[in-house]
């Protein structure tokens, strides 16, 4: 089985969010990056799926030149190989994303063969789009699901359970297929010291597709203004029970 | 004067509250114009939307549609958007919602904006969108000749308008293809226990449980109070408890009555899970930690020694 896993580089923010001075990025002096949760758990996903079938995984990245360093993560874990699509840092929105994806998809099946599967996080940790896989499905003409929390592949078809109003929608659809996942499809292991050495010297092909006219414009980033609570203290340590039992009392959940 | 579509998503023979919000917002854009509803499948939803502001319900009615098939909707969206000559294709910021309108705006060749909190008409339309779970707000434009999005959830309200509309009823063109994608089967969730989404109180840990025996405490307390028990995602990722807990950006998202979050600081990712709890009552050793500048109410201390008191107590209070 071969499986393409699609990830993106995002700022591990933690606390209040400060921006850049054009407004059009998080200011990202003093927080570190990492791949998105979601994405994590599909590149895990990626892994197992190719432990128990055989084939190869792949993994796929549009982010700026320091982003080698989620796609060497992946390959800590268990990627065979690495696709940079390298951008100067400025963000792309989702159709452009898609779009050239779709273009590194093709050229790597072409020299390769077929993914039986793309494997996405169902939105970006960031930018929270909701459609680069579904983009790439359309393109490529492969089915895509979306919202998925569990998934097993057999003879070619790839059965997916996607979380719904009181309990879960399955879906089965033959491969290739395009497939967005949501964290809590797996726990994603730690890579290992060695996983991190092999990953070194593992493969990653770049190229630097031109960023196309955007059609959902960037024009700038705000940090919502929260109203700032000051939370009425209640007690120190456990002595704080009582006043904390008349307060269930008092909203009405005692 | 614009021509709006709004898809309205049903369950269990209901309107969603979120496509009934992006009704409102549907309304607010045609300023005067057509206010179109498209349902697919459910003849008594459709019945009752010109109550919410529609001019026009479109109802869908297919054999194949009994199951979901996203594509399916998102072609009969796409084809009906392109007969009325809609200027705004707007959706629910849901699951259900976020992929059929993506689905929607790349078979129309059309860029498209999820979980949008303002949209301001014109050329080229200017839209706010959530990001990061909401804790941080894009203005972009939405260059195209048709804007299509979703309306981020409970932002903006349903309004009833106590109208009337037309109902068309019609059945849509649909190929193989458009139901490749389909629902064959359900799960159903599992039974028993509180569920976190729905619940009225939700008892959280966080890291500071220690380890998963330190959520002894939270379970107990949640039992006494009839509530769902929440954890934060480093509770998750250290596999202390299953990822169906968790409360946050990644996880769920909750709104009830009360929170009470004991041992979670408070990231960015986890406040975006419980902006919807009207209180919260935090229980962190750190006053300085992010969650007190969220939180209604605090206990500063070690919630390995405040929870159990807190439990003891309200079993005392009930003895007696």
């Amino acid at each position: 089985m071969r499986v393409l896993v699609c990830v993106k580089r995002v700022p591990a923010v933690a606390g209040r969010i400060t921006l850049t001075e054009d407004e059009r990025a998080i200011d990202t002096k003093y927080v570190g990056f990492q791949v998105g949760p979601h994405e994590e758990c599909a590149v895990e996903e990626a892994v197992r799926l190719v432990e128990a079938h055989g084939g190869e995984a792949v993994v796929l990245t549009l982010g700026p030149a320091e982003a080698i360093e989620q796609l060497r993560e992946a390959m800590a874990i268990g990627a065979a190989r690495a696709i940079h699509l390298v951008t100067g840092g400025e963000e792309w929105d989702a159709e452009s994303t898609a779009g050239a994806i779709v273009d590194a998809i093709r050229e790597d099946e072409a020299a390769n063969g077929p993914f039986d599967l793309v494997l996405v996080g169902n939105e970006a940790a960031d930018s929270g789009g909701y459609q680069v896989g579904v983009r790439i499905g359309r393109a490529l003409g492969r089915p895509t699901v979306t919202g998925i929390k569990a998934l097993s592949v057999a003879d070619g078809v790839a059965r997916a359970e996607q979380e719904a109003a009181g309990g879960r929608n399955v879906f089965e659809v033959r491969t290739p297929a395009v497939l967005a996942v949501l964290e809590g499809i797996n726990l994603p292991r730690y890579p290992s010291v060695p996983g991190r050495l092999r990953a070194k010297s593992k493969p990653v092909a770049t190229s630097s597709p031109a960023r196309p006219a955007q059609r959902l414009d960037l024009r700038r980033l705000v940090v919502p203004v929260a109203e700032a609570k000051q939370a009425q203290v209640l007690g120190r340590g456990p002595e704080a029970a009582p006043a904390v039992v008349e307060l269930l009392a008092s909203v009405g959940v005692l | 004067m614009a021509t709006v579509l709004v898809l309205v998503t049903t369950a269990d023979g209901s309107a969603d509250k979120v496509a009934l919000q992006a009704l409102a917002l549907g309304r607010q854009l045609a300023a005067g114009g057509a206010v179109h509803a498209l349902v697919i499948g459910d003849a008594g939803v459709a019945a009752g939307l010109g109550a919410w502001g529609a001019t026009d319900v479109h109802l869908a009615q297919h054999p194949a549609l009994d199951a979901p098939a996203p594509d399916a909707a998102a072609r009969i969206l796409d084809d009906l958007a392109g007969s009325l000559g809609a200027d705004f294709v707007i959706g629910p910021g849901t699951e259900e919602g976020n992929t059929v309108l993506a689905r929607a705006a790349a078979r129309g060749g059309l860029p498209f904006a999820a979980n949008c909190t303002v949209v301001t008409p014109g050329s080229p339309v200017l839209v706010t969108r959530a990001r990061w779970g909401g804790s941080l707000l894009e203005e972009a434009a939405i260059v195209a000749e048709r804007a299509v999005l979703t309306v981020a959830a409970h932002v903006l309200e349903a309004v009833e308008t106590g109208g009337s509309a037309a109902v068309t009823a019609f059945t849509p063109q649909l190929d193989d293809a458009d139901l490749a994608v389909r629902v064959v089967g359900r799960v159903p969730a599992p039974s028993g226990g509180v569920s976190l989404s729905d619940a009225k109180v939700v008892v959280s840990g966080g890291r500071g449980a220690g380890s998963a025996d330190g959520f002894g405490p939270v379970v107990e307390l949640a039992s006494l109070l009839g509530a769902a028990v929440g954890c934060s995602r480093a509770v998750t990722i250290a596999g202390w408890r299953p990822h169906t807990e968790q409360v946050g950006q990644t996880g769920t998202k909750i709104a009830p009555e009360l929170y009470i979050a004991a041992g979670i600081s408070g990231a960015t990712q986890h406040l975006a899970g419980c902006k919807g709890a009207k209180r919260l009552l935090a229980i962190n050793k750190d006053p300085e930690a992010p969650i007190m500048t969220a939180a209604d109410y605090a206990v500063i201390g070690d919630m390995a020694e405040v929870l159990p008191a807190i439990s003891a107590e309200i079993r005392r209070t009930r003895g007696a």
